[in-house]
């Protein structure tokens, strides 16, 4: 658990980098795709504020929220994103194909599910305590490799969480149009008990992840946790197929900056914010000077 | 009485448990007393109950399951019951399982191992008798290998042997393609192979000297006029062909069997090829755009102008019924055909 200035600050470095990248992506500094969190800060904060140590997350396409929560180095992924040598994967990733530490992710839905099942398999026979948490997305539940690995997941008693960020799209396909019957009642069908929030707070969000998360722990048994959420950027670039006035609605309504910034002190807030900053411009002005690879350190 | 390639890979197997705790073994209907569909995993759970699972019908989510356990310190051993199901963990074998030391800047290690039965000629028709691996060739960060039911001082066990090495010594994915009517052969030692000249070589990259790659030739025989190159079980097959064609119509050649198909060394078969002139690839899976294909292709260009031919299955399902399956799979007798053609 850490404490509101604390998820403050870790949400507000989230939404810089990721503005910074779509700024930067309109100017061509960046190449290929990318996927940003603008707007779900909250989940990844609350969420892996809870983590240990040990624990180990798998996540999805879009992780630079995840990463940067998990203490990932912002230089790092802005030199993994322009394809430079010194980032997170020296340029051979990008943007969804991290590595760092105890964070995996990959770009390919559903995959990551039963890795993450193999994972808490893997820490459950070495005995080391580990929760593995999994990230996806209201869209990876037309995959049939997740409902593969949920019936694992009970059957073996991994000590596994399964975080679904729903943010009521996929790419540009309202869950309205993709998906049927419940989204808890799709674990509770395994007998994976599922507890579900409609919240944009931070706080509120890590509360319920700390319970859950000690829960998996002490009892060896996976959950999921259902955090409705809102996107406010479009899926990668430029796609969005969103109205204005809804999405206006929306940003003013769950923008979880907002909400726990109105918690904390104006002097609290500007000392954060010009941290970030300077912390932004600089890992960006660095990242922009690093060296690109070369194909013969690949071998 | 020589044990069978399927009690070598059997054996292989519970050494493998019993050497290193990290191995496990993964797979639909493993258990004792059953022991698989094949019998390949026979007394494994009897012996080691806590490292071994019998699983749901679940390939794609078992695929995931193994990688995530490999990237996390263990060694994985998973049992695909029929080769034609490797298509269901497709997705994990080439979007993930392969990709991730390489995408990750090799900062992790997947060492598993993904057995599979392939083979036909049991009757069990179009969706139990494939042989697929040529859809997993050339995925880069995958190694494919086949076994050979040879027991030789220099090559070692080519079977059980070589899958219990990559079970415990390897770090990186290998498919490890069976087939059924190879479970059956005996294990060749010298002795049985008394008539061949049989020399051992591994590829440049394989500096561990884990696949061997073998060469065979009837004893005495003048230079070859003809290379022949297969694995796995249609190895055996050529290697009875070969032995008629020079007993029965002097026609002497000479026969390379990797068992590593992907990444392919084609060291050994360049340098017979340059002597005889001549090519024949010999696979059981279809011949478009398969294994054979990828060798004459690279072997043209390296030597221009040599002769090329593949013997490999019709471009059709597997039939059911026994003449048709004969029909449509290559036999002994299309190699000895094939052979006449070209010299």
């Amino acid at each position: 658990m850490v404490d509101k200035k604390q998820l403050y600050h870790c949400m507000y470095r989230i939404r810089r980098f990721e503005e910074a990248v779509l700024d930067e992506f309109k100017r061509g500094v960046f190449s290929g795709t990318t996927h940003t969190y603008i707007g779900q800060e909250a989940n990844a904060a609350g969420v892996i504020g809870c983590l240990q140590e040990q624990d180990v997350i798998v996540t999805n396409h879009r992780c630079h929220g995840h990463f940067l929560a998990y203490g990932g180095g912002m230089r790092a992924l802005f030199a993994e994103l322009m394809g430079k040598a010194t980032g997170v994967c020296a340029g051979r990733g990008g943007s969804q194909h991290l590595h760092y530490r105890n964070l995996y992710s990959n770009g390919v839905q559903g995959g990551i599910v039963p890795i993450a099942a193999g994972m808490a398999l893997a820490e459950k026979r070495k005995g080391s305590g580990a929760v593995t948490v999994v990230f996806i997305g209201d869209g990876t539940l037309g995959q049939g490799v997740v409902y593969e690995s949920m019936n694992m997941a009970s059957l073996w008693s991994l000590p596994l969480l399964v975080v679904v960020e729903n943010n009521h799209i996929a790419q540009t396909t309202p869950t309205t149009s993709a998906l049927a019957g419940s989204i808890p009642a799709r674990f509770e069908a395994f007998g994976i008990r599922a507890t579900e929030l409609d919240n944009s707070d931070a706080a509120t969000i890590q509360n319920a992840a700390e319970k859950i998360i000690s829960e998996v722990r002490s009892a060896s048994r996976p959950q999921a946790l259902i955090l409705n959420t809102v996107r406010f950027a479009a899926h990668s670039k430029g796609d969005d197929t969103r109205g204005a006035v809804e999405m206006d609605k929306l940003k003013a309504a769950r923008d979880p900056l907002k909400i726990l910034g109105a918690r904390l002190a104006a002097a609290e807030l500007d000392t954060i914010h010009r941290e970030i900053d300077d912390e932004v411009q600089a890992a960006f002005q660095t990242a922009l000077a690093d060296p690109l690879p070369t194909l013969e350190e690949t071998r | 009485m020589n044990k069978s390639l399927l009690d070598s890979l059997n054996s292989a197997l519970l050494a493998a448990l019993t050497e290193d705790e990290r191995v496990l073994l993964l797979g639909e209907d493993i258990l004792d007393p059953y022991g698989g569909a094949f019998k390949v995993t026979r007394g494994c759970s009897t012996a080691f109950p806590e490292r071994v699972f019998t699983t749901p019908i679940s390939e794609a989510g078992l695929g995931g399951v193994c990688a995530g356990l490999a990237l996390r310190g263990m060694r994985p051993v998973l049992e695909i019951m029929f080769g034609d199901f490797t298509t269901l963990l497709a997705d994990q074998l080439i979007n993930h399982i392969s990709k991730f030391r390489w995408m990750y800047n090799n900062s992790v290690e997947v060492p598993l191992v993904v057995r599979a039965p392939m083979g036909g000629r049991r009757g069990y028709g179009p969706t139990h008798s494939q042989t697929l691996e040529k859809l997993y060739l050339g995925v880069p960060g995958l190694t494919v290998a086949a076994p050979l039911n040879f027991d030789l001082p220099f090559s070692g066990d080519c079977a059980g042997g070589l899958l219990k090495k990559i079970i415990l010594e390897g770090n990186s994915p290998v498919l490890f393609v069976e087939n059924k009517l190879q479970y059956l052969l005996p294990m060749l030692g010298a002795f049985e192979l008394k008539d061949f000249d049989v020399t051992v070589s591994y590829g440049a990259d394989d500096t561990a000297k884990r696949y061997p790659y073998l060469t065979l030739a009837v004893k005495g025989a003048p230079a070859a006029r003809l290379t022949l190159t297969a694995y796995g079980y249609m190895a055996e097959l050529a290697r009875q062909a070969q032995l008629k064609l020079a007993y029965e119509d002097e026609i002497f050649t000479e026969l390379v069997v990797p068992t590593r198909l992907a990444p392919f060394d084609l060291a050994l078969v360049i340098e017979s090829t340059a002597q005889s002139g001549r090519l024949l690839t010999i696979e059981e899976g279809t011949g478009t755009l398969g294994w054979g294909a990828e060798v004459l292709a690279r072997a043209a260009e390296r030597l221009p102008g040599i002769h090329a031919a593949r013997v490999a299955a019709l471009d059709l399902p597997v039939p059911a019924a026994p003449a048709l399956e004969k029909a449509v799979l290559p036999q002994v007798e299309d190699i000895i055909a094939a052979v006449k053609k070209m010299v």
